[in-house]
């Protein structure tokens, strides 16, 4: 089973509730860590790396004497990689999503693709918990094809948990994509509800069950609750506002270690994913 | 010759446009007519990427010998380059003042981009 654990606002606590889902689950679970710009899933698990491997994507490679200049695979790139001017394509490799649709579209077999490395994935081990983790490389702004390359290497059975990238935008979509269920951590604030709005927009997109976590649940008001009350989704569990959660968090201290109590917290809302199957009651 | 300068008008007394890829109109001046026409830049305006990009593609194929404009990133500038056009940054003024210094040889070529890219 795949629980993807987003956000739309950055900084609410996806990675506090997927480090403690873990550790709550006391069994054998993979995190994966797809929030490659900035992955800190490490920091609290402190795995042993041992598997280390470098993602890359393929980007096109234009041999000029095949060339005709003709600029079609200039007008198919969507995302202007490409540049035919005549007799001269430029390739800016940088911009290339990796699509491969411009070596497809030469009618001249002029593309070939060559790999463009744009960042490492690491597998380690903490106790039970087996952390997969993408680092996207300084200069590269292209992170969905690492986060697939994360993906790529979950296991297919098990419990797998994935840290998603914040924010409702590709590398959200990238990660969360093909997963069974969806947690949205928010803050009830209205930065945390504006951005659960949208988080909620392109979940019901993806036609993936999801339910609201609201983390520091005490240190706002009451309007991230009424919202998801009209709108008939579920909150599935609530952390309060407490200073030694912050006090375990800057010490990179997983908080169930750290502050007990919390254990039940998590172990209900594992238990609540697990069982429910529910479905989005609204999916448009 | 063609001399092509980024406006924020469709006007020779409009302001340039201090930006390239992202300028809002590409005033396309004919040394030979004495005549001004104006081309749209709409889709760069709105693009995610590319932007710099787009627009110096767009110059080449008005076949311009020349860009007067305020600020022009790397990748812009390696197409303009590839494509043979001289390009003039830190211009400013009204588009038919750019166009009347650039005449009178007061302007100098840019060797490179002045600025990164999403300036």
């Amino acid at each position: 089973m795949k629980i993807a654990i987003a956000s739309g606002k950055g900084g609410t606590g996806k990675t506090t509730v997927a480090v403690n889902l873990a550790l709550a689950a006391a069994r054998p679970v993979q995190i994966l860590d797809c929030d490659v710009e900035a992955p800190n899933s490490h920091l609290f698990l402190r795995p042993a790396i041992d598997e280390t491997f470098r993602a890359s994507i393929q980007v096109p490679l234009i041999d000029a004497d095949k060339c005709d200049g003709c600029g079609e695979c200039g007008s198919f790139c969507r995302f202007k990689a490409i540049v035919t001017l005549p007799g001269n394509p430029l390739v800016f490799p940088e911009l290339c999503h990796g699509c491969g649709g411009c070596a497809l579209i030469c009618t001249r077999d002029a593309i070939t693709e060559t790999d463009r490395e744009i960042g490492t994935v690491e597998i380690g081990r903490s106790g039970q918990i087996t952390l997969i983790r993408g680092l996207l490389d300084v200069g590269v702004a292209m992170s969905p094809p690492l986060i697939r390359s994360v993906k790529a290497r979950a296991s297919t059975d098990g419990l797998v948990l994935i840290d998603a990238p914040p924010g409702a935008s590709c590398p959200m979509v990238a990660a969360v994509s093909g997963c069974d269920q969806a947690v949205l951590v928010t803050e009830p604030t209205p930065f945390g509800l504006n951005d659960l709005r949208v988080a909620v927009e392109t979940i019901r997109e993806l036609k993936i069950p999801f339910g609201v976590v609201i983390n520091r649940a005490d240190a706002g008001d009451n309007r991230t609750v009424e919202y998801c009350a009209a709108e008939d989704i579920d909150i599935l569990a609530e952390i309060p506002d407490d200073r030694r959660i912050a006090v375990a968090y800057s010490r990179g201290e997983p908080l169930v270690n750290a502050v007990p109590e919390f254990k039940p917290v998590f172990e209900s809302l594992l238990e609540r994913l697990q069982t429910s199957g529910r479905e989005t009651r609204r999916s448009n | 010759m063609k001399i092509i300068v980024t406006s924020s008008g469709e006007k020779p007394e409009s302001p340039v446009d201090p930006r390239f890829g992202r300028a809002a109109k590409f005033m396309v001046y004919d040394t030979a007519s004495d005549q001004y026409e104006t081309v749209d830049n709409v889709q760069n305006l709105q693009a995610a990427q590319g932007a710099g990009i787009q627009a110096a593609e767009t110059v080449a194929r008005l076949e311009a010998d020349c860009v007067l404009t305020g600020h022009c990133g790397p990748k812009a500038f390696m197409v303009l380059k590839t494509a043979g056009v001289k390009v003039y940054t830190g211009v400013e003024g009204t588009v038919a003042d750019a166009v009347a210094r650039y005449k009178s040889g007061e302007l100098n070529p840019a060797e490179g981009a002045d600025v990164d890219g999403h300036w």
